[in-house]
């Protein structure tokens, strides 16, 4: 079975085929970069999003520090993600880069502040 | 009034790589002009991944891109940096007025880089009739609403264009528990990047209708429904396909316009049909020593685009002033 996978690493947006026997991959082609191989083997075996979202901040001139993930978490957790940044309040002021919460759902991610709270 | 040497006017990615690309080649006398209180500009509101993989060669949420900048510039004693300030006038001679809380301030600049970006289009101008309720935003002020204010504008959402701001917008109402009922785009394919089409249309299965148009808006205090229909290859309507969606929300992302207003105040000549300026090779107006870089010289699909190109505009402008002396 041949699957078409549209690469999402860089703004390129290279077609990838990837040919694919009883769950198998058996090669992977149309990536104009290494990178297009990775994005192809994690999208077929377990779909990966750098997760972004904001959260509530008290004692700043901001109302929301925008957050990310440091590395890609599976897909099928934003909706688990949301939900955890949604029950957070910064109470103090945050610096971008800062660890917001280790190992993130459990996920081996870490959650960091990308903005600083203080301008 | 006030001298200088460079005087560039906004803050965002643009402004500052040619503020610091200026320095750099050599212009000392800069004075950065910045209406809002925080550097970054629409950076800020850009709270999801994807930027820098070509300028920086890693991936960087929008206010993380903007910090590298950010950081850089106030490090760089010759670069005075005035926050909170409008600029209302610009004359032809270049001297510049601006309002600060409490002040009205001159000042007289030897070159000038305009980097004042975008504006979004509205529901006026892509002409959608109906009645005018609450529920009607641009893509970017909602995402303003959700990133920066921390609210949700609507439960129920609708996406008019498919540029790039509406379709994250899809993705982030999504993900904030709204229902996103339909992306309605009048062309036959998607206008924004592949990817964005991928990670916030496809990934969450979000009805994506190509070929279809708003007809009218409907709702009294709120939006209640849109009626949409199928258009041909001419853009006319199919009779007979013409169906309602039920929301309370709709989005407008129908594209940008530069915002060139000053340098038309200061006579620089700007096509009526793009709104930027005209132009004889990159940054460059029909006035010497007036540059205009980022979106406010023609709409970037990418941000590292601007910040590559804008640099050449910090460049220029030091070249002249030299030339000056």
């Amino acid at each position: 079975m041949n699957k078409k996978i549209t690469c999402i690493e860089c703004p390129k947006g290279c077609v990838l085929s990837v040919d694919l026997q009883n769950d198998e991959i058996m090669s992977i082609g149309g990536n104009e970069c290494p990178k297009g191989q990775e994005y192809a083997l994690s999208e077929i075996k377990n779909p990966l999003r750098i997760f972004t979202s904001s959260v509530l901040i008290q004692g700043s001139s901001l109302k929301m520090i925008p957050v990310r993930t440091d590395k890609p978490i599976p897909k099928h957790k934003l909706f688990a993600a949301m939900e955890e940044v949604k029950r957070m309040r910064f109470c103090r002021p945050v610096n971008a880069g800062d660890v917001i919460a280790e190992n993130f759902l459990g996920l081996d991610v870490n959650l960091v502040a990308t903005r600083n709270s203080l301008g | 009034m006030l001298n200088r040497g460079l005087v560039i006017v906004g803050g965002g990615p643009a402004g500052m790589a040619a503020a610091i690309a200026a320095y750099e080649h050599g212009a000392g006398d800069i004075l950065l002009i910045e209406r809002d209180q925080y550097l970054g500009g629409i950076l800020n509101q850009c709270v999801h991944a994807g930027f820098g993989l070509n300028y920086f060669k890693e991936i960087l949420t929008g206010p993380e891109y903007a910090d590298r900048f950010i950081k850089k510039i106030k490090n760089i004693r010759q670069i005075e940096i005035s926050m909170r300030s409008l600029v209302v006038n610009l004359s032809k001679d270049k001297v510049l007025t601006f309002l600060k809380p409490g002040s009205l301030n001159q000042v007289q600049a030897k070159a000038l880089i305009m980097a004042t970006g975008c504006r979004e289009k509205t529901r006026e101008m892509i002409h959608i009739p109906g009645t005018r309720p609450a529920g009607i935003f641009s893509a970017g002020l909602a995402q303003k609403l959700i990133n920066i204010e921390g609210l949700l504008p609507g439960k129920k959402v609708v996406i008019v264009g498919s540029g790039d701001i509406g379709l994250i917008m899809a993705r982030r109402f999504f993900l904030e528990g709204a229902e996103v009922k339909a992306v309605i785009e009048i062309q036959p394919k998607s206008q924004g990047l592949i990817r964005n089409q991928v990670q916030c249309i496809e990934d969450f299965a979000i009805p994506f209708f190509c070929s279809h148009k708003i007809q009218r808006i409907y709702g009294n205090k709120r939006v209640e429904k849109v009626s949409v229909v199928r258009v041909d290859e001419n853009f006319n309507v199919v009779a007979g396909s013409e169906f309602d969606i039920e929301c309370d929300t709709v989005l407008v992302s129908a594209g940008l316009i530069p915002e060139n207003e000053l340098i038309e105040m200061a006579g620089v000549a700007v096509d009526k049909k793009t709104n930027c300026p005209v132009s004889q090779g990159l940054n460059k107006t029909l006035v010497p020593g007036l540059f205009v870089c980022g979106n406010s010289f023609k709409v970037y699909d990418l941000v590292d685009s601007v910040s590559r190109d804008s640099v050449i505009a910090g460049q220029l402008a030091a070249e002249y002033l030299k030339g000056l002396k």
